[in-house]
């Protein structure tokens, strides 16, 4: 029995789901960023075995593409819930209904 | 059993517990540590797939880097507090389930569907000669815009640091809360 791509490609959307139900479910704003982590690497993992699949290495060139953006996201993000930290003393999501109409 | 065969099946399950955990502890420096092993088991999957160049990058990028930055923001903001359960939107956790299993229906049902014809040949190793070959040759503008990218991000989260104390000072004219809460933050 031999790992196909199908395999890993199930992996990715399994843990691609339970990412976006932790985006869905957690408040605190720390905890869903890191489900939106867990939701690019598994796309990253697709992409890897897609690409040995398709024997070229297109597919491991845009994981890379994706680990850049992900680092750039991490660092703004990151500082914006610093700074909404030090004003309202909270991550929790439920609290930021400053802008609600 | 072929030995790719059980380092998948091992690393899989890690992974799936990583992310369980990830989701489901309520503190959120295990979160981080869960979110940590199946960034790991990521990169013993890239090994597998003869990404060795990615692999190193995931441990160094991911599970080094932007994990450490992640652990020093929960630190920063306290990790004493625990969130509430309480829902404040009704329904929520139902509609979750019901959304995270017509994502997997949709899953299952695209997987029937072969958009790609694979064809099993020669598949060349991603060592750093050839992702090297591969980004600075067809990928060499989109890489370039990575550099301004990652630029922009630094100067961002620079630009908003600064920013902070300007933004108290007008928010505090115009609020009283924000007043008394940025006093209070201030300390």
């Amino acid at each position: 029995m031999t790992v196909t791509v199908a395999w890993y490609m199930t992996l990715a959307a399994t843990l691609f789901v339970i990412g976006g139900a932790g985006l869905l479910l957690r408040r605190n704003a720390l905890v869903m960023f890191m489900s939106i982590e867990l939701m690019l690497n598994s796309v990253n993992l697709s992409f890897v075995a897609a690409g040995r699949a398709l024997g070229n290495l297109d597919g491991q060139v845009a994981s890379l593409f994706v680990m850049v953006v992900a680092a750039a996201e991490v660092t703004v993000g990151l500082a914006i819930i610093v700074m909404v930290f030090r004003k309202r003393s909270t991550a929790s999501v439920d609290e930021l209904s400053g802008m609600k109409g | 059993m072929n030995p790719e065969l059980v380092v998948f099946i091992v690393f899989a399950v890690a992974a799936l517990a990583g992310a369980i955990t990830l989701v489901a502890a309520r503190n959120p420096v295990y979160s981080a540590m869960g979110l940590l092993l199946t960034m790991v088991s990521m990169a013993v999957f890239y090994v597998l797939n003869d990404a060795h160049f990615v692999a190193v990058v995931q441990v160094l990028i991911y599970a080094g880097a932007v994990m450490t930055l992640f652990l020093f923001v929960i630190m920063l903001i306290g990790v004493d507090k625990e969130e509430s359960r309480e829902e404040k939107i009704p329904f929520q956790r139902p509609i979750v389930g019901v959304l995270a299993a017509g994502l997997i229906l949709l899953v299952i049902l695209a997987g029937r569907t072969a958009w790609v014809v694979f064809d099993n040949g020669v598949t060349p190793v991603g060592t750093i000669e050839n992702v090297a070959d591969e980004l600075f040759g067809t990928w060499m503008l989109p890489f370039q815009a990575t550099i301004l990218l990652l630029t922009i991000a630094a100067v961002g989260s620079l630009a908003l640091a600064r920013y902070e104390g300007k933004l108290r000072d007008t928010l505090a004219d115009t609020t009283e809360e924000s007043a008394a809460e940025g006093a209070g933050g201030d300390a």
